[in-house]
């Protein structure tokens, strides 16, 4: 036998992020190899599992196992083996590399490999590999890629070539479209957070106005320890919880046109369910993600970026010159409130507990900062703005400071009261807000973006502001999926400043 | 440590590339900032080991020595022993990779060295995007693309 040695490699007009997330998935080729009909892992593997085996069956009929050998998301780069073949490759070892090409976000792509073939044999199946494997490959993904990332190609992609490749990626799927396994964080019942359990999970094949995702960064908020803990009734156990997520699409049902197979997507919506490596939800709720903005930015910043802006352009239309109080200055959605505010023009005042997390206020753009003290949050308040009190207040704490709030309004101003961290906010007479002409709003997140346009108003908006550098997402903490339970204890134990993300 | 990364196509072989760069004597005849570079100790530029000593547009000397040389990989590796640029323990290496499609070539240059925290960013930019960079132009310029 002789060794054969095989080296391709090109240039694709894509970041080095995009095509390293369609290459990485160990079970992906049959979605976009012109040479793999259906590809599937054995017993329960994960795609990115090291050791996991898949499973090809070719356009010809023959079957290959493959067994992942190496994968590297720090060098964008995997190798993989023939573990068995129809066709006469042995000793194959195969591997793909990646590299950013830094003067024009280009990719460079290099796949090779070295195997032995029977005698005579060596410069047919050295073409296939170089041509039917590699070389087809590459122009699979340079097609696929091209609309994306054409400078002239409209942002959602809706163009005719886009739709019709769409309906010729879908129709090359097997007919019988499988489910898809994955892992998932799931509850029994309410509870603690040990509560939260591995489950594997099976995300169907989406139906009509469906898409189906592989989720890579999954959003961790408040609401999801209500969900948890019952105080929320928008899971019934048994069921997995979490509102956020930004994922690939990994395919689509009819009638889908805004995304289409390979884009990446987000969403920040009720019903739950996003704590999963996969899922299956209506097309609707989903948002293409700017090809700028990364993963864990976004799974930091949608939900909380969201509310920001209906906050600051719609409950309220902050204006330059304006007072503005911001209650926890240094959480998630607080420190979003302090850099759209002050990027309005307005005079942002944070009120909280700790030097350190004034320190990060002051970052986001306050101004000044107020710490319990001597005197009331009121008293400070009017101090700041020579006895004219603040044009709006926006507070999440809810219980323990609605009376200071009330107190600290200026003439004609509006507290907007958009959360309950302290405990519900109870009953109070509305007959003594005419004393300064008060307006007070309970703005709910779903009645903001309840429908397609408003969310496509508002995310278009916030990714704007966090492309241009105008809003700052701060890094988030990550953590494994399967370790949702210990994210929950660090929220629960206000551990956390900014945005927590699960990764699957 | 401060890691800086240059990556770029030049629109000529791999063979043509390396004939020019594999020179470590040879800045001066591709490099737009050096105008003059001798090899210490007239030992062969291929020598591991040997030092190159070069001087800039600007007038800065700067000596650097040749740790890894490979036909095989098409790279080369060294660090820096004297500068007026105020970093320490720099080491660099510039890779070429061939692209198959097209008779191209993938050309990567990095570095890796330390510096007082104030200095990284300006220093990161005016090796990876001044010197890099300006190296890979005139490349192209030079080799065409």
């Amino acid at each position: 036998m002789t060794m054969v040695r095989v080296h391709r490699s090109t240039v694709i007009d894509a970041p080095v992020a995009a095509v390293w997330e369609i290459v990485r998935d160990f079970n992906g080729h049959d979605r976009w190899h012109p040479a793999v009909r259906t590809s599937q892992t054995e017993r329960g593997y994960l795609t990115d599992q090291v050791g996991c085996i898949r499973n090809f069956v070719l356009t010809g009929g023959e079957r290959i196992r493959e067994q992942l050998l190496t994968l590297s998301d720090k060098e964008r780069s995997l190798r993989y083996t023939i573990v068995e073949s129809d066709v006469p490759l042995m000793n194959y070892v195969a591997e793909i590399v990646l590299k950013p090409i830094t003067d024009g976000a280009r990719t460079f792509w290099s796949w090779s490999s070295r195997f032995d073939t029977p005698p005579g044999q060596e410069t047919a199946l050295g073409s296939l590999v170089a041509e039917a494997v590699y070389e087809a490959g590459f122009e699979s993904i340079r097609e696929r890629l091209k609309d994306r990332w054409a400078p002239s190609s409209p942002p959602s992609g809706s163009s005719k070539t886009s739709a019709a490749f769409t309906r010729s990626i879908t129709s090359a799927l097997p007919a019988e479209s499988k489910a898809l396994s994955g892992q998932a964080m799931g509850i029994q019942r309410y509870g603690g957070p040990d509560e939260l359990q591995p489950i594997e999970v099976h995300a169907d094949a989406p139906g009509p106005g469906e898409v189906r995702l592989r989720h890579s960064a999954i959003g961790v908020n408040f609401i999801d320890v209500y969900c948890r803990t019952g105080y929320f009734k928008l899971l019934q156990p048994p069921g997995v919880p979490g509102m956020e997520a930004v994922g690939v699409v990994d395919e689509v049902g009819s009638g889908v046109t805004h995304v289409k197979v390979g884009q990446r997507v987000a969403y920040a919506c009720p019903p739950v369910g996003a704590y999963a490596s996969v899922r299956t939800l209506s097309a609707e709720l989903v948002v293409p993600v700017p090809d700028t903005l990364d993963d864990q930015t976004v799974a930091a910043g949608l939900l909380k970026g969201m509310s920001a802006q209906f906050l600051v352009k719609t409950v309220h239309k902050v204006q330059a010159g304006e007072n503005v109080l911001v209650y926890a200055p240094a959480g998630g959605v607080g420190q979003l409130l302090c850099q759209w505010a002050a990027h309005l023009g307005a005079r942002v005042i944070g009120a909280t507990s700790s030097e350190e997390k004034a320190r990060i206020a002051r970052a986001s753009g306050a101004s000044d900062v107020i710490l319990p003290g001597a005197h009331s949050l009121e008293d400070q308040v009017m101090a700041l703005t020579e006895g004219q009190g603040a044009d709006v207040i926006y507070d999440a704490v809810g219980r323990d400071s609605f009376a200071h709030s009330v107190a600290a309004l200026a003439n004609c101003g509006h507290l907007v009261s958009f959360g309950q961290a302290s405990g519900d906010i109870g009953s109070w007479d509305i007959g003594s807000l005419a004393s300064k002409s008060s307006t007070v709003s309970r703005p709910n997140f779903g009645h903001y973006t309840d429908t397609p346009e408003k969310v496509s108003t508002i995310t278009s908006d916030l990714f704007r502001m966090i492309e241009t550098g105008t809003l700052r997402i701060a890094p988030p903490r990550t953590f494994p999926l399967t370790a949702a339970a210990d994210a929950h204890r660090a929220l629960e134990g206000r551990a956390t400043t900014g945005s927590t993300i699960l990764i699957p | 440590m401060v890691e800086v990364y240059t990556s770029s196509v030049i629109d000529a072989s791999v063979d043509r590339v390396w004939a020019v760069i594999r020179d470590f004597n040879g800045l001066p005849t591709w490099h737009p900032a050096v105008v003059e570079s001798r090899i210490e100790g007239a030992q062969p530029a291929d020598q591991i080991g040997c030092v190159r000593a070069f001087r800039l547009a600007d007038g800065g000397f700067i000596r650097e020595k040749l740790l890894a040389l490979s036909d095989y990989d098409l790279s080369c590796t060294y660090s820096m022993l004297e500068s007026p640029m105020g970093v320490e323990n720099y080491v660099a290496t510039m890779k070429l990779t061939p692209i198959t499609d097209g008779g191209r070539t993938f050309a990567e240059w990095s570095a890796e060295f330390d510096c007082p925290p104030a200095r990284e960013e300006e220093l990161a930019s005016g090796i990876g995007q001044g010197v890099f960079q300006g190296g890979f132009d005139a490349l192209k310029a030079k080799l065409g693309g």
